[in-house]
């Protein structure tokens, strides 16, 4: 076996990554069918996307304004004319026997994607961006022998994001992948699941001697369908590769799937068998035409992109690199946390709650597998007062925790809550020296071993007076209070 | 007029008496059913025949009538070409593979015309998808020439072109790519237009190359042409390749003088050869229009030479992409019992499609082959526009193009099914048309020794549909070659 370290040392990573983002538009990209997931099998169907006899594709706008957008984020040159082609093979899910793509002039050229990698921050250049129409889904062993097709998702607009072969690690591709789908997800076009298939990552994996300029054999890999199964599959991959060098062996061009139960790749197709897809232009199709009004318009409504939010973050918010990353790794996030700072000035504080309670919480009702977040646990001004509450020593940090279950489980704000439930702070002196003197009268000989040395004692004590409290002590005030008393 | 003789009404003229109410669209329809059924068991011009639909939709325009609607087509009795779909009626493109296929939707151009009250009568037999010169390539039947039954009407359009020559009924639509509906007119002595490609929608219309085809009416005089053709033509947002500009009135400017029209004869379309009767014919055909007026001059297009082996490397290229649907999954006939996927496709297809068919998708799939496509199907677009540039630089001085439609007459029944390059060479002088999108009308200008008609062939720019058709009528009104009778109906 071949350890990673061996691997570093003899051989240099090549990987270049194809990515299929599905857009979220709300119609098909040549028809007006609706291009949600999940509608019964064939119900969004029509002449076009069934390839009906006769039938003809008509551009969808918007899904042009989509590609615009992510070719901007991603700094590519905008072709103000390109064109539509078939991509021409059999299959089932392919009802027209050709798919309607992009070839040999695409909507976007170039580009770049700035990602972090544990050597420091890196450009992954693109090679293109193209638009094409996504297959329906062949069903299999659902109905005896015979295999089904669901049309419903022909027809949804792809974006197909090719990078140059600058990958040199599975980190560095995951980095990659997880870059481009908040950018994505910033920009509103894209949902990122992969396990749903809306984001799809091919590979194209091989591996060189290191200091060799000239690339080595290709391989394809495909059938990845999360980050983690992207990072092993390429971690396998480049493992095998250097064993059948070292051992050696030719590497053939060829496509491999990956199997996630087995942890393995496995050939699919070689390169002698690879498909003629025979393109041509798209006849039915005039040329896009974009032009430099069309591309300003839709430059203007650019959001803020995830890079620019991350670095605005720590200098006007003055938080920990760590923070402005996590706040900003969704534009709901970011959104909520901006508008909860807006409303109480404290930073850090609110940066806390959201990382934390917010954050999970999302997690925990699955609230964060929504594109765009709009059903949130606690409404960002509410989070405000509470954070408000506890720092003008209204409530304890601790009870604002109980505070914010609370605020989660009945929707009511946390100024009721506290009122309510009597859990305002008590920060008078002469009220807590009472339950003071209550819990020291009551435990006679604990402040005898406490005075003779048994320190950890305070613990207890500040435990008994918080419980006679129920939890409003001031603890600031307690613990001074506290103190006085014992060595008294 | 007799009930009897409806059948022998042009357009304009069964328009005028249904507009007077002095006859009524049931009447009409019967009268063409009639002579459908007297006459099609010879003829073989339709594949589906919709007496029910026809006398439904004949109702149907006659109270339209009587609510006060008005209009050229409506009541007007028309046949449809297989290949252009009609709703809830089968639909087959002459190709046994959609030999089960009822039409889920009405193409655009159908529903145009349903919308004006035209009265659909049946689908008329084609080539299987629009692929020939004779409609012998059709699944289901051999059409004959009205003019002599042992002749083709041409094609792939036969079935239009023998149903208005044998008086079944007043207009039809073809679909030409390559000459499809101007070729079978000039064989079965109609009037034809090919409008400029992107004047009337595909939507709906079986695709055989879609950078070519366009849809396009037939009739027995110019006047019922420019009538069909101010219905169907128009910007349609399910076709992006149609184009959004004013459809002009064909009719009312039909009596323009063709006084000082400058008119190109090209000399490659005069080439040694030919038949002498047909060159004859056109050149005296001509020589009428100069009589009015008219200024000719012989013009070159120099590439003409190249436009078949063009027209075959990317109309095949498209066909090959536009009939990759037809694999059995969704529709049509499916060879089920097969062992697996690739067993299925190809026994459907082994099956479905005809020999012709089968020939060009193997053309057109070789010359987009990877290694092979710079040299043909590249250089074969490349050819196109040089052929487009011969066009627009005699249209720089010429306000239409003459030449014949065919080269010769209509040929006998099995003549050039066993030699498919002579079959090609039927379509010598309207391919390039094709090629460069421009219109094309196709009229008699006379007979041959044998009693066949001769087809002329009239070019204008792209979009000037009305200056062709002012040509024609000019010519129409100063002959009487439209008048001639078929022996059935003698």
């Amino acid at each position: 076996m071949i350890s990673d370290e061996n691997l570093q040392m003899d051989y240099e990573a090549v990987i270049g990554l194809e990515v299929h983002a599905e857009l979220l538009t709300e119609s098909k990209v040549f028809c007006g069918c609706s291009a949600k997931f999940g509608a019964p099998p064939n119900q969004n169907t029509c002449p076009v996307c069934l390839a009906m006899p006769g039938a003809l594709p008509v551009l969808n706008r918007r899904a042009v304004e989509f590609a615009l957008r992510a070719g901007l984020a991603a700094h590519c040159t905008i072709a103000h004319e390109s064109r539509w082609a078939r991509k021409n093979y059999f299959y089932p899910d392919l009802p027209k026997g050709y798919q309607i793509s992009q070839y040999e002039l695409p909507i976007c050229l170039g580009g770049t994607i700035d990602i972090e990698t544990d050597a420091g921050p890196k450009t992954v250049h693109l090679t293109r961006i193209h638009m094409e129409e996504d297959t329906g889904k062949n069903i299999h062993d659902a109905h005896g022998d015979a295999s089904l097709v669901d049309f419903n998702r022909c027809g949804v607009p792809l974006l197909e994001i090719v990078s140059e072969p600058d990958i040199h690690s599975a980190a560095e591709a995951g980095a990659y992948l997880r870059k481009l789908r908040t950018i994505l997800q910033y920009l509103e076009i894209c949902d990122g699941n992969m396990e749903e298939g809306s984001f799809r990552c091919d590979a194209n994996v091989s591996i060189r001697q290191r200091g060799a300029s000239a690339f080595g054999t290709k391989v394809e890999v495909k059938n990845m369908n999360s980050f983690r199964n992207v990072e092993r599959a390429i971690e396998y991959e480049l493992t095998r590769q250097a064993q059948v060098l070292d051992e050696g062996g030719r590497l053939v061009q060829e496509t491999r799937l990956w199997d996630p139960d087995r942890e393995v790749t496995r050939s699919m197709r070689s390169k002698e068998f690879a498909h003629d897809y025979r393109y041509f232009p798209e006849p039915d199709l005039l040329p896009l035409m974009v032009s430099e009004e069309w591309i300003a318009t839709v430059r203007r409504a650019m959001p803020e992109l995830p890079d620019a939010r991350r670095q605005r973050f720590a200098a006007q918010y003055a938080l920990p690199a760590y923070d402005a990353d996590v706040l900003t790794m969704r534009k709901d996030v970011a959104d909520y946390y901006e508008e909860a700072v807006r409303r109480y000035a404290n930073p850090k504080a609110l940066s806390n709650w959201v990382m934390g309670d917010v954050l999970r919480v999302l997690k925990e009702r699955k609230l964060d597998t929504a594109l765009v977040i709009h059903e949130w646990p606690v409404a960002p001004e509410r989070l405000a007062a509470l954070v408000e509450l506890i720092d003008s020593g209204e409530i304890s940090g601790k009870i604002g925790k109980a505070v914010f279950e609370e605020m989660v489980n009945t929707g009511k704000p946390p100024v009721d809550i506290v009122a309510e439930q009597g859990l305002t702070q008590i920060s008078d002196v002469s009220s807590i020296e009472a339950a003071i003197d209550d819990v020291l009268a009551a435990n006679a000989t604990k402040i005898a071993e406490y005075r003779s040395g048994k320190d950890k004692l305070f613990g207890f004590f500040v435990g008994q007076v918080m419980k006679a409290t129920q939890g409003k002590a001031n603890p600031q005030k307690l613990n001074e209070l506290l103190k006085a008393k014992l060595s008294a | 007029m007799s009930m009897a003789d409806l059948h022998r009404l042009s357009i304009e003229q069964a328009s005028a008496l249904l507009a007077s109410k002095a006859i009524s669209s049931v009447e009409l329809t019967r009268a063409a059913l009639r002579r459908i059924h007297a006459t099609d068991a010879a003829l073989h011009s339709f594949i589906t025949i919709t007496d029910d639909v026809a006398l439904r939709q004949a109702q149907t325009a006659d109270d339209r009538r009587a609510r006060g609607d008005s209009g050229p087509l409506l009541g007007i009795p028309v046949g449809i070409k297989d290949i252009i779909l009609t709703q809830g009626i089968r639909t087959t493109a002459g190709s046994k593979i959609l030999g089960n296929f009822i039409a889920p939707y009405d193409a655009t151009v159908t529903r145009q015309l349903l919308d004006a009250g035209a009265v659909c009568v049946g689908k008329l037999n084609c080539d299987e998808f629009a692929m020939g010169s004779s409609t012998e390539n059709s699944a289901f039947q051999v059409t004959r020439n009205p003019w002599d039954l042992e002749r083709v009407p041409g094609g792939s359009s036969g079935g239009s072109a023998s149903a208005v020559a044998a008086l079944q009924c007043l207009g039809t639509l073809g679909t030409d790519t390559g000459g499809s509906i101007r070729q079978p007119a000039a064989c079965c002595g109609v009037v034809g237009i090919k409008p400029t490609y992107g004047r009337v929608s595909r939507y709906g219309v079986i695709a055989y190359a879609s950078s070519l085809d366009q849809v396009g009416p037939m009739a027995r005089t110019v006047a019922g042409c420019a009538h069909m053709l101010r219905v169907i033509a128009g910007y349609d947002t399910h076709d992006s390749t149609s184009v959004n500009r004013p459809v002009p009135d064909y009719v009312s400017g039909l009596g323009e003088s063709v006084n000082g029209l400058r008119i190109g004869i090209p000399r490659e379309y005069f080439v040694e050869g030919m038949d002498p009767e047909v060159e004859n014919a056109v050149r005296a055909a001509v020589r009428v229009l100069e009589q009015r007026g008219a200024r000719v001059t012989e013009v070159s297009l120099p590439h003409t030479e190249y436009a078949i082996p063009a027209y075959y490397l990317i109309a095949t290229a498209e066909a090959s992409s536009n009939l990759a649907r037809y694999d059995g999954i969704k529709y049509g006939v499916r060879e089920a019992e097969s062992a697996g996927l690739l067993a299925m496709y190809q026994r459907t297809r082994a099956a479905g499609f005809g020999t012709e068919v089968k020939r060009r998708i193997m053309l057109g799939t070789y010359a987009l082959s990877a290694g092979y496509y710079d040299a043909y199907y590249l250089k074969a677009q490349k050819v196109r526009t040089l052929i487009r540039r011969d066009f627009e630089q005699v249209f720089a001085t010429q306000d239409v193009i003459i030449t014949p439609t065919a080269p010769t007459t209509a040929f006998r029944i099995g003549e050039k099914t066993a030699d498919p390059l002579q079959m090609y060479l039927s379509d010598i002088f309207t391919i390039s048309i094709n090629l460069a999108g421009l219109p094309g009308l196709s009229m008699p200008c006379g007979f041959d020794k044998a009693g066949l008609p001769i087809g002329l062939q009239i070019v204008g720019r792209p979009f000037d549909e009305a200056r062709v058709f002012q040509a024609a009528y000019a010519y129409e009104q100063a002959t009487e070659w439209h008048l001639k009778r078929v022996p059935s109906d003698q």
